[in-house]
């Protein structure tokens, strides 16, 4: 049997032999179906990728308002688009690590102030002009300057100079920042002929595919450029992304065979869907956590007991079973996880203790009167049931939650960041600094807790002028550490990326940084 | 003047007027909205530096009502204006939505209005025995059912199970005709189930209310078939309330199918408005309500009109 199973790979590696007849037969020779799968896998990927074939992306997250400009990009669609037409300096790697693209190379001074990019050369724009310093600079100049309203402003903020110099590109930050090039590898970063300056919206890249049909909120289309600077990318003729906001609507087609692979599947679904035989639901442990927020300077929030309390009588691991069905981990009040480089693990894990709840809950000198927290199904998918499970064990313990339900419309204007107690979702960074140079640091807009402690911001820039990983891993032990006995975030979990995938794509490869290989599915994989 | 004609013309004045109306009235809803473009867009990645660059480009910081005379004086110039939030053209974009959405409508009243016509008087004729009672069942059976969920049952048999029809029914202009009636083929069979209802019911009650009436009797009396009897005595005169409720679901077929289009991923007009909403893209909202207001305006003139003509009595006033 061995011999046959080895000689019907090697036909499968010359590509004498599909999926379907290599299933067949081999399962006809007694190998389960799993193995049988992983058997053909091996095999056709030491034939390397096939080229050829239209991808078909069916996506939530896509709205008749969307605009090919990069600045605007805010949800799942506008950033898969953007991945297809256009390149970044650099991106980061499934492992975390940062790996060249329009930058051949990045180098950073001792201080860790300026930063060089060795620009690659001969890089074709669509419209067939050759990539240079100067469209780098435009580029970058457009997402920062005082006019901008791009959706990178935020990590722009620390750049006090940037030049164009012959083949290179530097950037002189006012602060030390070890973590740039990890800021250059953001989604809305991608380098536009003058920096899109004249026209942001003409979807004119670097990328391996060019934009054929653009039809916001309805579908995109992509067809393979032929003079990509990385050959190895794109093995596609044609990449289609297919706007289907309805969940079930998105699983039927899946199902169907009328796209290749969906994002978002339900957590309730994904077991069933899984049984299908014709896809592979994959989870992907991301960076992105449901969470419950206190203002740390508006009463009742204003007192460690009582925050503390909040954090004790919440359930973690009941929430991951029941909301996330599983397809999560628990959280520890900290914005960060293992999925984050220079995480330290041995952070004791925050259970849920009723006693402890009730303990801190009399410490805290509360008046009894109900604690309102503020929710929308818009927050995170689930957020209404979070709270009332919440709102449960909390009364278990005698503190009185109110949950107040708020329209998903106007939610992140008119409550986030708003109210002192409500529902959200963060959709975590590359690395630590940048997750709490966004939403911890006193001075940042998003400091959606209100959480202001001098001694804090302190570690974050020291952490961030450290070059020596070691010292650098046990300043954000201790600041985590600070944020979950101090701060305002009730993190019960993380969530994965559900997403649904036809077994006629090979390739897949996890990649925690965003859903859906990180937008690199049409990059990566191939048809079998 | 022709009373016919003196007729439509005053109703297309007012028609106008209402359209003035509606406008102004969406505006103002709009603007009652929290949050205004400028927040949508940046959502929760919203910094006060990129919020104010964002208000200033779209010109959202100068008073309501200049914006809103500045879009009336466009669109009486024939220009809907841009997009707020992606700077497309507004009658671009509604154009081919609204090409979609009259191509699904028009598709499912071609089916359901002489269906449900024919229904109905299915059901007079054979009234209160079996196939009346059938029909009716039927009909309001898949009346009751939310659209979505018969959408999702027919999905499953129809397109997961059977494969015989996608279940995207999206359509683009290098589509054949043909090719785009077989893309829709779900939505306009759902779309044809969920208005069935109405219009058969209004048919049967219109008829058998008349089928008491004396002419009737004497109709009967000469010897004309049941059948015929119903088509040619008590059928036009029944025409006006039936075009009525035909109407009324003619418009509901332009403007209340964005669930429809949401389960089947159609690109019509429905879910354009819906996101415009959200993201509060003031000129595009105003621009699909007053498309959907002169819909309803117009659908109902005609009907008005078809009643008058169909009645001798209003035709030829004293």
């Amino acid at each position: 049997m061995n011999e046959q199973l080895t000689h019907m790979a090697s036909q499968v590696t010359a590509r004498k032999m599909t999926r379907r007849e290599f299933m067949g037969k081999a399962t006809a020779l007694g190998v389960s179906a799993a193995m049988a799968s992983t058997l053909f896998a091996d095999a056709a990927r030491a034939a390397g990728p096939n080229k050829g074939g239209d991808l078909k992306l069916g996506l939530q997250g896509g709205e008749s308002t969307n605009s090919l400009d990069p600045a605007t990009y805010a949800s799942s669609v506008p950033f898969q688009n953007g991945k297809q037409f256009g390149d970044t300096l650099v991106e980061v790697a499934p492992d975390g690590s940062i790996e060249p693209r329009l930058a051949e190379s990045v180098e950073g001074s001792a201080d860790a102030k300026v930063w060089t990019f060795k620009l690659r050369q001969g890089v074709e724009f669509h419209n067939g002009k050759t990539m240079t310093s100067e469209d780098v600079l435009k580029t970058m100049q457009r997402h920062s300057n005082e006019d901008s309203k791009s959706g990178a402003l935020g990590i722009m903020k620390g750049i006090e100079s940037m030049k164009a110099d012959g083949d290179n590109f530097q950037v002189t930050l006012t602060e030390a920042n070890a973590d740039l090039p990890y800021l250059m590898a953001d989604y809305h970063l991608i380098v536009q002929p003058d920096g899109g300056m004249e026209n942001p919206a003409a979807g004119i890249g670097t990328g391996p595919y060019k934009v054929e049909v653009d039809e916001p909120g309805v579908r995109h289309l992509f067809t393979k450029f032929e003079n990509h600077w990385n050959p190895d990318f794109g093995n596609f003729d044609s990449v289609e992304v297919i706007v289907i906001n309805d969940a079930t609507a998105r699983t039927a087609a899946l199902q169907s065979g009328q796209v290749n692979a969906i994002n978002r599947v339900e957590p309730k679904v994904a077991d069933l869907l899984g049984r299908a035989p014709n896809l592979t639901v994959h989870s992907t442990a991301g960076r992105g956590h449901y969470v419950f927020i206190m203002h740390c300077d508006t009463a009742p929030f204003d007192n460690n007991e009582l925050r503390l309390a909040l954090k004790y009588a919440i359930n973690r691991q009941e929430l991951v079973d029941k909301v996330l069905r599983g397809y999560g981990t628990v959280g520890n009040d900290m914005p960060v996880n293992a999925a984050y480089p220079l995480f330290d693990g041995s952070i004791p894990q925050r259970d849920f203790s009723l006693e402890k709840a009730a303990e801190h809950y009399k410490k805290s000198g509360h008046d009894g009167s109900p604690i309102i927290l503020r929710v929308a199904d818009g927050a995170f998918p689930g957020a209404v049931d979070a709270a009332a499970l919440f709102q449960q064990t909390a009364a278990q313990a005698g503190i009185p939650l109110e949950i107040k339900r708020e329209p998903n419309d106007g939610y992140w204007s008119e409550v986030w960041n708003v109210q002192p107690f409500c529902a959200s979702y963060w959709g975590g960074r590359p690395v630590q600094d940048q997750m709490y140079s966004t939403a911890y640091l006193s001075t940042a807009d998003w400091n959606d807790t209100r959480f202001k402690v001098p001694e804090f911001d302190e570690m974050l820039f020291a952490a961030r002028a450290e070059l020596d990983n070691d010292k650098r891993k046990d300043i954000y032990s201790k600041m985590g550490m600070m944020v979950r006995d101090q701060g305002g975030l009730i993190c019960p979990m993380f969530n994965d990326f559900v997403e649904g995938v036809s077994n006629q794509l090979e390739g897949w490869e996890s990649d925690p940084t965003q859903e859906m290989m990180n937008g690199q599915m049409s990059r990566k994989m191939w048809f079998a | 003047m022709h009373p016919i004609i003196k007729l439509v013309s005053q109703r297309l004045a007012l028609g106008l007027l209402l359209l003035f109306g509606a406008s102004a009235l969406i505006f103002g809803l709009t603007e009652a909205l929290p949050g205004d473009a400028a927040q949508a867009v940046l959502g929760q990645s919203a910094t006060p530096e990129a919020l104010a660059n964002l208000r200033e480009e779209m010109g959202l910081n100068r008073p309501a009502l200049t914006r809103y005379f500045e879009w009336l004086g466009g669109i009486l110039q024939g220009d809907l204006g841009q997009s707020l939030t992606n700077k497309l053209d507004i009658a671009d974009s509604i154009g081919k939505r609204l090409g979609n959405t009259l191509f699904l409508a028009c598709a499912a009243a071609v089916v359901s209005v002489p269906l449900a016509i024919f229904l109905g008087l299915l059901a007079v004729r054979f009234r209160n025995r079996w196939p009346d009672k059938l029909i009716s069942a039927v009909t309001l059976t898949t009346v009751s059912i939310p659209e979505f969920l018969i959408g999702y049952v027919v999905i499953y048999f129809v397109s997961v199970k059977l494969g015989w029809f996608s279940s995207l029914a999206m359509i683009n202009e290098s589509m054949s005709f043909g090719e785009k009636l077989y893309a829709i083929t779900l939505p306009a069979f759902v779309l044809t189930l969920v208005v069935l209802a109405q219009m058969m019911r209004m048919t049967r009650a219109a008829i058998l209310n008349l089928m008491q009436s004396a002419y009737i009797e004497t109709a009967e009396l000469k010897g004309l078939s049941n059948f015929q009897v119903i088509a040619r005595h008590a059928f036009p005169n029944a025409i006006s309330p039936i075009v009525n409720v035909v109407m009324l679901n003619l418009a509901y077929l332009v403007v209340g199918v964005v669930v429809v289009e949401v389960v089947f991923v159609y690109p019509g007009m429905g879910q354009y408005l819906v996101d415009s909403v959200t993201k509060r893209d003031v000129p595009v909202v105003l621009a699909c309500g007053v498309v959907f207001a002169a819909v309803y305006i117009g659908l109902n003139m005609v009907a008005d009109i078809v009643s008058i003509l169909a009645n001798p009595r209003l035709r030829h006033p004293k």
